[in-house]
């Protein structure tokens, strides 16, 4: 396995030339992301909040009743997503909707709902500035090299990779605007495009679209495990949850 | 609006500024939006500052900010600032109405815009006059765009 | 069902005389009515078309919107620090939209 990391870090970006997409922001939108009171995914951290400490029902208990102030007991959770969590490989939201529904005994929230995605937020913003963690724990290695495999793998009718575009042309042009690294540093956040918050497996099923490739559904293995790899590739670098992004 | 040829312009790589989806702006509309607020009177340039980023990555949301240099007394002051964008299918953006108790006449949103065009910023004043002010922006799409 | 979120942001406090941002943003898709879903019919039209601002009980900031303001609204205005009081806000709209916040303003 250490050899094929090897051979993973060749084809990489180096690591002290990885850069977030904040950096491609406009001034306008910088501005946006860096001021809580003019960003619009501070709308969603208020949700976030708020179904953290409320009770989803008379018998059920919060999440805070378990995991108490989140600013605490979250402040590094994020950096550690993905992860196997039983015979699943979690990310963050699925995580959230196990302890849903073991802990809470509600019904899973569906991918991509607004609450959801609030409380993903409001966890992941908890360990805004911590560094995502090197994943190099064995019970990840399956899942990680299947994730690789996937970022380097041409999809679609425009049979094109993650990695032709994000690892070997990142910095260059496409349709006139830059071609970003590509790390997961400031999921969930607001996407202009989308006019809303959203994840980065949205983000990802809009990279296949892009190719013409059918793309995972979300929630998938295949997904999560891209996930995975993602953050792996960013290991070390500070999330930044919830970003803004055009 | 088609995804599908977004996209494909996307990947062969055409030029900086997309064209704009199915529905446009006539010269019209926006000549009527502006006939609507102004009537019959005749707008003078000047004192009516409006800031757009000269080149917007999304159309999506655009700040927008407009001031109006004008003292804020009872005696005079601005009354309203109207926004109209000409190249979008309804060129009427908003009006903002302004008290003396704002202390200044200025105010910022974020708005969307269509496709690369002018925007108008024209101040109703207390003593009846219109003034008015404008800013030009491109306007580019990201690219990999969403089809759900 | 609860209201939309709202995010208000003014300072605590103020100097008489001096000039605060007040800040107003509020959580609503603004549908243009303009945009189709995958299937191809349009998305129905939702927008907010006031908002209004009121200093212990007198309006001092009014919006009527037409078209063409992004998601999430955003609402920046000033406000001249002459006494202390209540910012009372109101954002209505189509579908009997209604949503409102305050915010306290001491002016020493």
């Amino acid at each position: 396995m250490l050899v094929a990391h090897a051979l993973w870090a060749q084809a990489e970006i180096p690591l002290d030339q990885r850069q977030s997409g904040s950096v491609l922001l406009s001034p306008s939108n910088l501005a946006l992301q860096n001021d809580p009171g003019l960003h619009p995914a501070s709308l969603w951290l208020l949700e976030g909040e708020a179904l953290w400490k409320t009770p989803p029902s008379n018998n059920a208990p919060s999440c805070a009743s378990c995991h108490g102030d989140a600013q605490t007991s979250m402040r590094d959770v994020a950096t550690r997503y993905p992860r196997p969590r039983g015979a699943q490989l979690q990310n963050l939201e699925g995580q959230i909707n196990q302890c849903r529904v073991q802990r809470q005994h509600q019904p899973a929230w569906p991918w991509e709902s607004a609450p959801l995605l609030s409380v993903t937020s409001w966890v992941a913003h908890q360990a805004k500035g911590k560094a995502i963690d090197d994943f190099a724990s064995p019970h990840l290695k399956a899942d990680l090299a299947a994730g690789r495999d996937l970022f380097f793998q041409r999809m679609g009718q425009i049979n094109l990779s993650c990695a032709q575009c994000h690892d070997q042309r990142w910095g260059q042009k496409l349709a006139g605007v830059v071609i970003p690294q590509a790390h997961p540093t400031g999921y969930p956040l607001y996407r202009l495009e989308w006019q809303g918050v959203g994840s980065l497996q949205r983000r990802l099923r809009n990279c296949m679209n892009a190719v013409r490739a059918e793309p995972y559904a979300l929630g998938s293995l295949e997904l999560t495990r891209l996930e995975l790899y993602l953050m792996w590739r960013a290991r070390g670098m500070p999330l930044e949850a919830p970003a803004l992004r055009p | 609006m088609t995804a599908t040829r977004r996209q494909m312009l996307c990947l062969v790589g055409a030029t900086a500024v997309l064209p704009a989806p199915v529905v446009h702006a006539s010269p019209d509309s926006a000549r009527q939006a502006l006939q609507s607020i102004l009537g019959n009177a005749r707008p003078q340039t000047g004192r009516v500052t409006i800031e757009l980023p000269p080149l917007v990555e999304n159309g999506n949301s655009v700040v927008v900010q407009v001031s109006v240099s004008s003292p804020m007394t009872a005696q005079d002051h601005v009354k309203a600032i109207h926004l109209v964008a000409e190249g979008n299918p309804l060129p009427s953006i908003m009006t903002a109405y302004f008290y003396p108790e704002n202390g200044r006449a200025t105010f910022t949103s974020r708005i969307r815009l269509a496709e690369s065009q002018r925007v108008w910023a024209i101040a109703q004043m207390s003593d009846g006059s219109y003034w008015q002010g404008h800013a030009d922006t491109l306007v580019t799409l990201s690219a990999c765009t969403e089809e759900r | 069902m609860a209201q939309a979120r709202t995010l208000i942001t003014v300072p605590a406090q103020a100097k008489r005389g001096e000039l605060v941002l007040v800040r107003a943003l509020i959580q609503h898709p603004m549908e243009n009515g303009f945009r189709h879903d995958e299937n191809g019919r349009r998305i129905a039209r939702d927008m907010i078309q006031s908002f209004r601002c009121s200093f212990n009980g007198k309006e001092v900031f009014r919006a009527d919107l037409q078209g063409g303001i992004a998601a999430n609204p955003l609402m920046q205005f000033t406000l001249l620090a002459q006494e202390s009081g209540t910012l009372e806000f109101l954002w209505e709209g189509d579908n009997n939209f209604r949503a409102q916040a305050k915010a306290q303003l001491l002016v020493t």
